[in-house]
C-alpha cells in the first residue's frame, strides 16, 4: 500500500517536471529554426547563436539583468530574513500595521509601485539607472522573503536557540551557529524567489530604469511589436543549459546526507 | 504564539529596521504618493492635479468594473486551489522523500523561471494551438480527430495562470516542510495510525505555516495578473491587472488608476489578514 | 547531531560556509558592477547642447536597419545607446516624470500631438537639418504636427487585412471579411482601442476619429458582434503569427510585418480594405529636456539622408517618407500597393489623431466590449 502511495508521488512529481519544463523544450527546439519565427518552424539551423553573440543590445540587457538580481537578491534576503524573524518571534505594538505593510507590498499592481517609484525618484532628483532598478527590486521583494522565511520559523522549536543560550552563547553566535542553519531551506528558498521575481520583472524596472541600463524583460517585452527572434530562444537555451549543468554538476556539493538532518 | 517575546527591545528594532526604512522609504512613500493622486484630478494627457476629489472612487464603483474585480477574485482563488493542489504534492516529495537531491530538486523547480516568461506564454501557445503537439499527440492516440481548439480560451489561462505560479506555492511549502522531523512521522504509525491519518493529523497540520503563506504568496499577485489573460486568452477578458494597465497607460487616468489600485490594496490586504488571523492563528494554537 | 558516513561529504557547517562566502563575493561583486554601470549613465534633466560625442535613442525594438546605428557612429564618432519602450503610452508616461536622458525618441503620430500638447518637445530649428527638403511633401504639415515643426516622419504603414487565400473563399477587398460568419473561431483583431474602433467606425462609414456618441454606440455594437466570431485580440505580431501557422485565416495586422509574412509564405495576403483603414506614421522627435541636442539634429539629418532612409525601408516593409530616398528602395517594395497605396486608396486612409479627453470613453467602451 504505501510503495502504491510512494510510487504515485513519484509520477505525480515526475509529471509537475515534465509540466514545467515543457515550454523549456519547446524553447530549445525552436532556438534551432531556420526561420525567423518563435512559431513556426522552418528547418533546422545554429544561426541563432550566432546571432545571439552578434547582437550586443541582448548581451548587455542580460549582463544587466544579472548584476541586478544578484544585488537585489543579496539585499533582500538579508532585509527580509531580519524581518521575518522580528515579526514571527516577537509581538508589539504595531505588528498589525507592520504586517499589513508586509503584505500590502505584495499586492500592489506592479503598474502602481513603478509609477510611484519614478514619481518618487524624480521628485527627490535622483538619477535613474541600475541603482535605482537595483533599489526598486528590493523593494518589492522583501517581504516575499519574509513571507516564506516566516513560513520556516513558525512554529520552529525555540529549544535549540534557549539550549545554546542556557549554555553560555552570545545571541550573535547563537544566530550563526543554531538559527541560521536551521532557517537555511527558508532563507534559500526566498532567495530564490527573489532572484526569480526580479530576473524577469518587467513593468516596474521598465519606469525606474535609465539611459543603458536595460534589462533583459525590457528588451524583449519590446520585440513584441516586431516579433520575438529566437535569439531570445538561444540566449533562454544557454541560460537553462549552463544553469543545468552547474546545478547538477555540483550535485555532490549541494546534496546532504539524510543523516544529518534528522534532530538529537 | 509560542515563546514570542512582547514588547519593543533593542534587538528587535535592530531586526526590524532595515527592512523598516528599506519599505517605508521605497514602498510606503510612494504609496502614500499614489494615495493622494487617487484623490486628484487626472490631466488629460496623463499628469494629475492635486486636490481632493472622490470622484475617482465613484467611478469604480461601476457595475462594469465591479464586475471585473469580482470575476478576478474568483480567477485568483481558483489559481491558488489548483497551486495546492499541484504544488504540495511535489513539495512533500522533495521535502521527504528527496533525500539528498532536495537542494537540486527544488532548485529544478525554479530554474524554468529564469527564462523570459514572455516566451514560454508563447511556447505554450505553440503547443496548444491547431498545429501544435498537444493537438498532434491528441490525435494520435485517436482521442479526437480534428484539431481542438485549446488555446485563447478561458481553460488556457487557468492553466497559464497555475504554470506562472506554482513556484510561489512550491517554494514556501518546501520551505515549512523541509523542517519537517521525521520521527513525528515515525511515531504516529508506530502508534498504529494509517499513512493516510498520519498525514492529516501530524504532517498536514504542521506545514500549515508553509500552506498559509504560499497561498497568500499565490492569490495576491495573480489578483494582479495581467499578461496571461492577454497572452493565453486572447485578451478577451479582462482582468483587474488589465484595468489598471490601462487607466495608467492607455487612458491616461492615473487619478482613476490610482484608485482603483487602492481599492484592490485595500480589499486583498485585508482578506489576507483575515485568512491568516482566522486560519493560520489557529492552527499554531493547535500545533 | 549525527554526521556523514564514512564517505566524506561536505558537511553542513563547510557547506554553509562556502554558501555563505560564496553570496557575499557575489552580492559584492554585483554591488561594484552596478556602481561601474551606473557611473557611465548620462544623466537627463534639462535640455543642454551638451557635446559629449554620445546619443541616447530610445525607440521600437526592431526598428533601425542592421547598418543605421553603425553607420551613424562611425561618420561621427559617437557612441550611441540604444533602449526600448513597448508603447507609445508608456514612453509618454516615462517622459512625463521629467528628465529621462534620451535624445532622440520615436512617437507615434497621435502621440505627438499630445506631447505637444504636454510640452514635451523641442521645437526643431529646421536649419539644423539640412536633410529636412528630403521629406515627402505627404509627410509635412499633417493633422498632428500641422507645421511639421516638431517632428519628422521616421517610417509609415498602414493597418490592413492580411489573410490566408487558400482558407478564404473569394479575394477579399473590405472590411466585411472580418465580421463573416464562415470563419467563426479564425478571425483577429488588435488589441488596439483605436484600430479595433477604427475598423468598425469605417465599415459603417464613419471617420476613425469620431467623438460622436451616436456613431460609437454603433461601433460598439458592432464589435460586441463580432467579439463571438473572434479567436482574441492579438498584438500584430502575434496575429500574423497565428495566421502562417494556421489558427488564424483573416486578421487585422500591421503592413510591415503583415507583408514580411506575405514574402515568405505563398498562401497569404495582405490588403488595404476599400472603406479606408488607418495611415499611421512612427517619428523621430527631440525631448526638450535632450542632454545632447546637436547629436540628436545630427542623427534626425542622418535618418533623412537617402541611401540610409532607404536602407531602413528595405529591412522593415514599411513605407519611407524620405522622397530622394525612394529611388533606392527594392523594386518590389516600391511597386507594392499595399506599402505605396496608389492616390484612389490612400484617399481613404486616415491618420489617427489624438482625441484628448474622449480617449477614456474610447478606453471605456472597449473594457465594454471585452467584458460582453
Amino acid at each position: 500500500m504505501s510503495r502504491l502511495t510512494d510510487r504515485a508521488l513519484v509520477l505525480f512529481s515526475v509529471c509537475v517536471y515534465l509540466f514545467l519544463y515543457a515550454p523549456i523544450a519547446v524553447l530549445i527546439f525552436f532556438s534551432f529554426n531556420a526561420g525567423d519565427s518563435t512559431q513556426n518552424w522552418r528547418g533546422f539551423s545554429t544561426r541563432w547563436y550566432g546571432e545571439l553573440l552578434r547582437d550586443q543590445t541582448v548581451l548587455d540587457a542580460f549582463y544587466n539583468s544579472l548584476v541586478v538580481g544578484l544585488s537585489a537578491t543579496a539585499f533582500a534576503t538579508v532585509i527580509g530574513t531580519l524581518a521575518a524573524l522580528a515579526l514571527s518571534r516577537h509581538d508589539f505594538r504595531g505588528k498589525t500595521a507592520a504586517d499589513s505593510t508586509i503584505y500590502a507590498a505584495t499586492v500592489m499592481p506592479e503598474i502602481v509601485v513603478g509609477v510611484s517609484l519614478l514619481s518618487f525618484f524624480v521628485a527627490a532628483g535622483v538619477g535613474l539607472g541600475i541603482t535605482t532598478i537595483v533599489v526598486a527590486h528590493v523593494a518589492f521583494t522583501i517581504s516575499f522573503v519574509t513571507i516564506v522565511v516566516r513560513a520556516r520559523l513558525t512554529g520552529m522549536d525555540p529549544a535549540f536557540e534557549e539550549a545554546a543560550q542556557d549554555l553560555g552563547a552570545p545571541p550573535v553566535t547563537t544566530f550563526f551557529r543554531v538559527t541560521l542553519p536551521l532557517i537555511l531551506p527558508g532563507v534559500m528558498a526566498g532567495g530564490l524567489l527573489a532572484f526569480t521575481l526580479s530576473f524577469d520583472d518587467f513593468v516596474i524596472t521598465f519606469f525606474v530604469s535609465g539611459v543603458g541600463s536595460s534589462t533583459l524583460p525590457l528588451k524583449i517585452y519590446s520585440m513584441i511589436k516586431f516579433g520575438v527572434t529566437p535569439v531570445i530562444n538561444a540566449l533562454s537555451t544557454v541560460v537553462v543549459l549552463v544553469t543545468l549543468v552547474i546545478i547538477l554538476g555540483a550535485g555532490r556539493f549541494f546534496s546532504r546526507d539524510e543523516t544529518a538532518k534528522t534532530g538529537p | 504564539m509560542r515563546g514570542a517575546r512582547k514588547g519593543w527591545s533593542l534587538g528587535l528594532a535592530g531586526l526590524l529596521a532595515p527592512a523598516a526604512l528599506w519599505l517605508g522609504l521605497f514602498f510606503v512613500a510612494p504609496l502614500l504618493i499614489i494615495l493622494v493622486y487617487s484623490f486628484g484630478t487626472s490631466g488629460v494627457y496623463g499628469g494629475i492635479t492635486l486636490g481632493f476629489n472622490p470622484g475617482n472612487y465613484l467611478n469604480v464603483f461601476d457595475p462594469l468594473y465591479l464586475e471585473i474585480i469580482g470575476r478576478t477574485f474568483v480567477i485568483a482563488a481558483t489559481n491558488t486551489l489548483i497551486c495546492l493542489l499541484l504544488g504540495y504534492p511535489l513539495a512533500y516529495f522533495i521535502a521527504l522523500k528527496g533525500g539528498r537531491w532536495r537542494n537540486v530538486l527544488i532548485l529544478l523547480v525554479v530554474v524554468p523561471f529564469w527564462t523570459s516568461f514572455l516566451i514560454r506564454a508563447y511556447a505554450w501557445v505553440v503547443i496548444l494551438n491547431g498545429n501544435g503537439l498537444a493537438n498532434k499527440a491528441l490525435q494520435f492516440l485517436g482521442v479526437t480527430d480534428q484539431p481542438l481548439t485549446l488555446i485563447f480560451t478561458p481553460q488556457a489561462v487557468t492553466m497559464g495562470m497555475a504554470y506562472a505560479y506554482l513556484p510561489f506555492m512550491i517554494l514556501p511549502l518546501y520551505a515549512a516542510l523541509e523542517k519537517f522531523d521525521v520521527s513525528l512521522k515515525e511515531a504516529s504509525q508506530d502508534l498504529g495510525a494509517s499513512r493516510w491519518q498520519t498525514f492529516w493529523r501530524v504532517t498536514f497540520p504542521l506545514s500549515t505555516p508553509g500552506v498559509v503563506a504560499g497561498s497568500i504568496l499565490v492569490f495576491i499577485p495573480s489578483a494582479g495578473e495581467f499578461v496571461i489573460p492577454d497572452l493565453l486568452g486572447g485578451s478577451r477578458s479582462l482582468m483587474v491587472g488589465n484595468l489598471v494597465q490601462q487607466q495608467f497607460l492607455q487612458a491616461r487616468d492615473w487619478a482613476f488608476g490610482s484608485a482603483l489600485a487602492m481599492l484592490l490594496a485595500v480589499l486583498l490586504v485585508g482578506a489576507i489578514t483575515f485568512y491568516v488571523r482566522r486560519v493560520g492563528a489557529e492552527k499554531l494554537e493547535e500545533a | 547531531m549525527e554526521r556523514g558516513t564514512r564517505l566524506r561529504r561536505v558537511t553542513r557547517g563547510e557547506f554553509l560556509r562556502l554558501a555563505g562566502a560564496g553570496a557575499l563575493a557575489g552580492s559584492t561583486l554585483s554591488v561594484l558592477a552596478a556602481c561601474t554601470a551606473n557611473t557611465t549613465q548620462q544623466q537627463g534633466g534639462g535640455g543642454g547642447g551638451g557635446d559629449e560625442k554620445v546619443l541616447n535613442f530610445y525607440n521600437w525594438s526592431e526598428y533601425v536597419a542592421e547598418g543605421t546605428i553603425p553607420g551613424f557612429e562611425e561618420e561621427f564618432g559617437v557612441k550611441v545607446t540604444q533602449d526600448f519602450y513597448n508603447s507609445n503610452e508608456e514612453l509618454l508616461a516615462k517622459l512625463q516624470a521629467g528628465g529621462s536622458g534620451y535624445d532622440v525618441i520615436v512617437p507615434s503620430d497621435y502621440m505627438v500631438s499630445a506631447m505637444i500638447s504636454e510640452d514635451i518637445l523641442l521645437r526643431l530649428d529646421r536649419a539644423r537639418i539640412p536633410n529636412f527638403e528630403n521629406l515627402s511633401e505627404d509627410f509635412r504639415g499633417l493633422p498632428y504636427d500641422p507645421n511639421t515643426a516638431y517632428s519628422i516622419t521616421y517610417q509609415w504603414g498602414t493597418t490592413g487585412i492580411l489573410y490566408n487565400t487558400e482558407a478564404v473563399d473569394e479575394e477579399v477587398t473590405g472590411l466585411d471579411a472580418l465580421w463573416d460568419e464562415r470563419y467563426r473561431g479564425r478571425i483577429g483583431m488588435l488589441d488596439d482601442v483605436r484600430e479595433a474602433f477604427g475598423a468598425s467606425l469605417k465599415r459603417l462609414g464613419y471617420s476613425l476619429n469620431s467623438k460622436d456618441a451616436a456613431e460609437l454606440d454603433e461601433a460598439q455594437a458592432q464589435l460586441e458582434e463580432q467579439k463571438p466570431l473572434l479567436r482574441g485580440y492579438f498584438a500584430s505580431p502575434e496575429a500574423t503569427d497565428l495566421v502562417i501557422g494556421g489558427d488564424l485565416v483573416l486578421t487585422q495586422a500591421f503592413s510591415g510585418e503583415a507583408l514580411t509574412a506575405v514574402g515568405e509564405n505563398d498562401n497569404l495576403a495582405y490588403v488595404i480594405p476599400a472603406e479606408g483603414a488607418t495611415r499611421w506614421t512612427d517619428c523621430l522627435a527631440i525631448p526638450k529636456s535632450a542632454p545632447h541636442q546637436e547629436m540628436a539634429y545630427r542623427f534626425l539629418n542622418y535618418i533623412l539622408d537617402p541611401e540610409v532612409g532607404a536602407e531602413l525601408s528595405n529591412y522593415t516593409y514599411y513605407g519611407t517618407p524620405n522622397k530622394a530616398a525612394l529611388p533606392m528602395i527594392d523594386e518590389e517594395a516600391r511597386d507594392d500597393p499595399a506599402i505605396y497605396p496608389p492616390p484612389e486608396v490612400a484617399e481613404n486612409l486616415e491618420v489617427i489623431e489624438d482625441l484628448g479627453e474622449a480617449t477614456r470613453d474610447y478606453e471605456r467602451r472597449f473594457t465594454e466590449v471585452k467584458s460582453a
